[in-house]
């Protein structure tokens, strides 16, 4: 059925294209940005386009990061699939296992000549990409990492020194409870529950959050996430949760809305909350580190990524697979990249972007949008901090929300949470290592 | 005696039933028939291997206490479905037809959110009650009722159950609208004048009239509630908070559409279509018998 609409899709498609578009070598690229990200993408499309005449890249906006996947899988067993394709850091793993379907990008740079030095991407943000080796297997694109927001207005008007030292989860702590007292409905809000105090909380502790290098090291991975570290930490949420003082929005960024609308004083969620922070907040805010529990594990390591990468297709022809070498090559060049870091306060790939940056200015006019970098940076990663690269994650976050609601509600120890996540998390990895056997 | 009207000849009876037939096979056979086949074996995402696993995706998901869990989830979603879509529906319908000036503008009113998509709707009861700018969670607020179905399992399935019956109520006032016009007015004045109140005429002589159409709806309902409330359940709680709103639909769709394990959610929708038909089965069997046509 899929098959038979995707190829009256292409068939409608080929016929309705211009003859004179067959004089540039074409590019599908497929990703799943909408609003100012997608204009942002469409631009820097277009700024390829009109540099060189060999190649025309066509960026097509395909969903959601879940559907932009499963539109590539499901062209992909079509045999129409694009030349470049979006995936979420959670579908890496998919990707990984699924060889014959994916060109590797050290393959394709080494291919097509164009200019690559795996050297010149930051260590933090293309090791979640890297096989174990250090070879690329995908472009990063977009990446960020969490950090913790201060409504400035908020704490004063609770009576809290706004700029109170947050750095550790211990500070927080007595800082919540003051804001409780102080009058404030929604002292703490999150978004990406799993992401910020499960899979970071565990980098940024050093602590496994999975086995076998965070499955770094093979497929047969087990969650390690039920471990003391994180235990520990969920059960404090669990209290501040049962005190009121931490507020539980939703599974995805809903409370974006509610701290972004000055109702909430401190809000842990990706560090491209900036643009719509920045837009709509009617406060005072500022960006601190993620807080970390003092004299736990390792702590502060390094916080890991989310976000996307770029993966190519197999399937196409070699002077293709050129231009997909130049597009992925023009995308990871100084200037592109500083602007994007700059526009989005998404991550900058590579060290000499960062770097372009400072020498800007940017930083020291915009505060707090550096704090991100140097999170990720400091310290070299650990096998615990490097990333996570689990098969069927998307399930396993699933499972993860819904073992946490449990805590929120009062009805599971964050013990016996946990437990139950990894039980029935290490079921569906042993079918991703069989199905991928 | 039965009156048959006999055809001569094949060729015309085929041709009449051929598009009912191409029609079933395409978009149901076909399908059924693949979702079975594909049940019987763990694939990859991309299509690029399979491994037969026998009947061991139907292990897997029924050694599951979670899955299981599901069909009690499911039942008493349907069941809640079932209920909230028809009587209000036909207690519309009853009202509807009392009206002798506007009944055309009520009706018309009425069979409105039929036309809504699922989907749609799921957003439109999501906005409504959302626990921080919704309408009636602001006004339950104001009542000192605390309203959050983001962490409270029992509100997030009266939602689900809203939103998804919400649609069908159109579509069973229809049904019920039309049934009641087909009532005989004698019968009904016959009643009256033997001194029958309007409620004591409802049950006694409107209701079992009305049986082969509730019959219908029972049947079409429980379908409905069971194969399309996915697209409602994914936007509105996505199966939370824990597990609360997990109905079966719901993990064919989040197992095969975001999870992207097509083996389990093969296999999961030959047991819901295995469920579904038992319990058709059963309806006819002993529901029906209950029914005077």
């Amino acid at each position: 059925m899929k098959k038979l609409v995707f190829g009256a899709l292409a068939a409608a498609t080929t016929a309705m294209s211009p003859i004179g578009a067959y004089a540039q070598t074409e590019i599908q690229f497929w990703h799943a940005f909408t609003g100012r990200l997608g204009e942002l993408v469409a631009a820097q499309v277009d700024q390829f386009n009109g540099s060189q005449s060999d190649y025309t890249v066509v960026a097509s906006h395909k969903g959601n990061y879940s559907e932009t996947l499963n539109a590539g899988i499901a062209a992909f067993r079509a045999g129409e699939q694009p030349h470049v394709l979006m995936v979420f850091e959670v579908g890496t793993a998919t990707m990984m296992a699924a060889g014959g379907a994916i060109k590797p990008v050290y393959e394709v740079m080494a291919e097509s000549g164009a200019a690559f030095d795996s050297d010149a991407y930051i260590g933090a943000v293309k090791g979640y990409y890297t096989t174990t080796d250090g070879q690329m297997l995908s472009l990063p694109f977009n990446s960020s990492t969490p950090v913790l927001w201060v409504n400035r207005d908020a704490m004063e008007a609770a009576g809290v020194d706004p700029d109170t030292d947050l750095s550790t989860w211990q500070n927080v702590d007595a800082v919540l409870e003051q804001l409780k007292a102080g009058g404030e409905d929604c002292p703490l809000v999150t978004a990406w529950q799993s992401w910020i105090h499960l899979e970071n909380f565990s980098a940024y502790h050093d602590v496994p959050f999975a086995t076998q290098d965070n499955g770094f090291a093979g497929l047969d991975t087990e969650l390690a996430l039920n471990g003391e570290a994180q235990v520990a930490h969920l059960t404090k949420m669990g209290e501040w949760a049962k005190d009121g003082e931490f507020i539980y929005t939703g599974r995805r960024n809903e409370g974006g809305a509610n701290f972004r609308a000055g109702e909430c004083a401190l809000f842990t969620e990706s560090s491209a909350g900036y643009a719509g922070i920045k837009d709509e907040a009617q406060f005072a805010f500022d960006v601190r580190p993620l807080p970390y529990w003092e004299g736990v594990g390792n702590a502060p390591q390094n916080t890991i990524i989310g976000g996307a990468s770029l993966w190519v297709m197999q399937g196409h022809e070699a002077e293709e697979y050129k231009g997909v070498g130049e597009f992925l090559s023009f995308l990871s060049s100084t200037p592109v990249q500083a602007q994007w870091h700059q526009d989005t306060g998404y991550l900058p790939i590579t060290v000499a972007a960062g770097d372009a940056t400072k020498e800007a200015g940017f930083y020291e006019e915009n505060p707090g949008t550096d704090i991100a970098v140097i999170q990720m940076t400091a310290k070299e990663p650990t096998a615990n901090s490097k990333g996570l690269r689990l098969g069927s994650f998307d399930q396993i976050r699933g499972i993860i929300d819904e073992e946490l609601e449990g805590i929120w509600a009062g009805d599971k120890t964050a013990q016996e949470a946990m437990d139950s996540a990894k039980e029935r998390g290490d079921a569906l990895l042993r079918r991703f290592e069989q199905a991928n056997k | 005696m039965e009156k048959r009207v006999t055809f001569r000849g094949w060729l015309l009876p085929l041709c009449l039933i051929a598009p009912q037939v191409i029609i079933s096979a395409v978009f149901f056979f076909y399908p059924a028939g693949q979702a079975i086949w594909q049940s019987l074996f763990i694939p990859d995402p991309f299509g690029l291997s399979m491994q037969y696993v026998g009947l061991g995706n139907f292990e897997y998901l029924l050694s599951d206490k979670f899955y299981r869990a599901s069909f009690v989830t499911t039942g008493v979603f349907s069941i809640l479905v079932t209920l909230v879509s028809m009587i209000p529906a036909l207690f519309l319908a009853v009202m509807a037809d009392r009206l002798i000036k506007g009944a055309g503008v009520y009706r018309t009113l009425l069979i409105w959110p039929y036309a809504v998509a699922p989907a749609v709707a799921g957003v439109l009861w999501l906005f409504m009650f959302n626990t921080r700018v919704g309408v009636v969670s602001w006004y339950l607020g104001n009542l000192g009722y605390d309203w959050n179905h983001v962490l409270n399992g029992n509100e997030a399935m009266g939602l689900v159950v809203v939103a998804s019956a919400w649609g069908r109520i159109s579509y069973n006032f229809l049904f019920f609208f039309a049934a009641l016009q087909a009532v005989p007015r004698s019968v009904i004045e016959a009643a009256a004048i033997d001194g029958a109140r309007f409620w004591r005429r409802f049950f006694t002589i409107v209701l079992p009239l009305l049986s082969p159409t509730t019959f219908f709806l029972l049947v079409v309902n429980v379908v409905y509630s069971f194969f399309e409330t996915f697209g409602v359940i994914h936007t509105i709680t996505s199966g939370g908070p824990q597990q609360s709103t997990t109905i079966l639909v719901y993990k064919v769709f989040a197992d095969g559409f975001v999870g992207q394990d097509l083996g389990s959610s093969s296999a999961q929708s030959v047991i819901l279509l295995i469920v579904v038909g038992l319990l058709t089965v059963l309806q006819f069997k002993f529901v029906e018998k209950r029914v005077h046509y």
